[in-house]
């Protein structure tokens, strides 16, 4: 009979409920800390008061004829305060496949560092790489799990397996869909408008680089949240490469060139009635 | 009976950290100053810890916190340094950092750190955190109390272009090391001015190819 493996349901480590023990701390396996309360949705987000996460982002990815295209901005702020203009939203995980970052950046970091090496491993134990869908799985599964304990994570899985060009939208409600267009984050919107309009699926890779990079660009200048560099990749047949990494400061002038202005009227003294 | 209401298991001690990479060295100082609402504690309290040869992080925020932290990164370096008879370097420490940080997601360290050291060229790294695990290598960085006036003031005097940048545009902070130690010593003068977290004394850690080297200034103590 088959047997339907539901090991990737459980957490990948345990939770552990007496923080007070410091040497199991060091000595035992890692697991994570639990706050002995009774409210602990309070407590989580008293505390998610205190250490303020950086928040604000504008990613998106897209399937076209040669690959898929990722791009994301480099701003993270808490409230009004932009604490880094130079934050790597785009995350490797192996050179396949890209994870993009939007929400908790401690969060998509830790996650996706778990993603990575579970996708190492698999790719030990099965002499092949991961698919797309299986790792995004992989990391829907794991998200899944701590549903309600206030991870936020809304992330794209894309890379190159064995089926082609994939794309998987995972976020920490546990929701995971596949498809050839996505924007994540506060200034998605904005980026949407763009990607929709200029969207074809015969794109050029460097039409798609463009479109992706004005995507950002006009995101980052509608949306506070969203700014500083503009990253664009894209997945081949071959893996990643970074296309581009354009100040969005600069790409104004870019996009909106200053030229000298022709002086219609001269202003002219008023004469006296 | 009623529970108490509002009690929280969290203080902030204040203090502020910087740390700056250049070249061949780097520059780790933070105050000393502990204070719990308007009151200071202690003119004397240091915030720098050297974790490993060429490691060494500044870290404010809550003391026993601060505290828990540094003995469970000191342990685990022992452990390292038994199993494979070396010390750590510091990227590795910088992603043990992150790691120790995330197990306590749900109960995290109320602790704002900055980890500076030497790579394994010998280059100046610093790495900056959130307090849940969130890091990055940068250039310089400030952290604590006194972060929101001293960043925009080092991003004015170092700018140094962001590492996205394609194509790349070289990062390295363009000071000499007595530079640099002069320009953490401004940024603490003028944010005691006007932070009550900071002041006291600056203490400054310099790690270079010969070592580390510590000095310290007087600040206000008002």
């Amino acid at each position: 009979m088959m047997k339907i493996d539901f090991s990737g349901l459980e957490p990948s480590v345990p939770f552990k409920a007496n923080a007070d023990d410091l040497d199991d701390e060091i000595l035992a396996a890692p697991s994570f800390a639990l706050p002995v309360t009774a409210d602990f949705d309070g407590f989580q987000k008293a505390a998610v008061q205190m250490v303020k996460p950086a928040k604000g982002t504008t990613t998106l990815a897209f399937i076209f004829k040669e690959g898929v295209m990722v791009a994301a901005d480099s701003r993270a702020s808490m409230g009004g305060y932009i604490s880094s203009q130079s934050v790597k939203k785009i995350i490797e995980i192996n050179p396949y496949m890209l994870g993009t970052m939007a929400g908790g950046a401690a969060d998509c970091q830790f996650w996706h560092r778990n993603l990575g090496i579970k996708c190492r491993l698999h790719e030990l134990a099965n002499k092949r790489r991961i698919s797309v869908a299986g790792a995004s799985k992989l990391l829907a599964n794991i998200l899944y799990s701590y549903r309600g304990m206030g991870l936020s994570v809304g992330t794209m899985i894309a890379g190159w397996d064995e089926k082609g060009p994939g794309l998987y939208y995972v976020d920490s409600e546990g929701g995971r869909l596949k498809g050839t267009r996505f924007s994540v984050g506060s200034g998605s919107p904005y980026a949407y408008g763009v990607l929709d309009s200029g969207y074809r699926f015969d794109l050029s890779v460097e039409e798609a680089a463009e479109l992706a990079r004005r995507s950002i660009y006009h995101a980052t200048f509608r949306d506070g949240a969203s700014g500083g560099v503009a990253s664009v990749y894209h997945v081949g047949p071959n893996g990643w490469t970074k296309l581009s990494g354009d100040d969005v400061g600069e790409l104004h002038y870019k996009y909106y060139p200053v030229e000298p202005t022709t002086v219609e009227q001269e202003m002219a003294e008023v004469p006296m009635a | 009976m009623k529970q108490q209401a509002n009690w929280s298991p969290y203080d902030n001690n204040g203090g502020t950290c910087v740390a700056i990479a250049g070249a061949d060295y780097c520059v780790i100082a933070a105050d000393t100053r502990m204070s719990t609402g308007y009151s200071i504690l202690t003119r004397d309290y240091s915030k720098i810890i050297q974790l490993a040869d060429k490691s060494v992080m500044a870290s404010s925020g809550f003391q026993a916190d601060v505290r828990a932290l540094q003995k469970v990164l000191g342990a685990r370096h022992l452990i390292y340094q038994h199993q494979h008879n070396k010390q750590m370097s510091c990227p590795a420490m910088a992603q043990l950092l992150s790691n120790t940080l995330y197990f306590k997601r749900f109960f995290p360290y109320y602790s704002f750190n900055v980890l500076g050291g030497l790579d394994s060229e010998g280059k100046g790294c610093v790495f900056t955190y959130d307090a849940v695990g969130s890091y990055e290598r940068v250039g310089y960085s400030a952290q604590g109390s006194g972060a929101t006036l001293i960043t925009p003031f080092l991003d004015n005097q170092l700018k140094s272009p962001s590492p996205l940048l394609l194509p790349a545009v070289d990062a390295v902070t363009p000071l000499s090391e007595l530079e640099a130690i002069d320009l953490v010593k401004t940024c603490f003068a003028s944010a005691t001015e006007r932070d009550i977290y900071t002041g006291d004394k600056v203490e400054i850690q310099v790690l270079n190819a010969g070592g580390i080297r510590r000095e310290f200034m007087d600040l206000r103590k008002d």
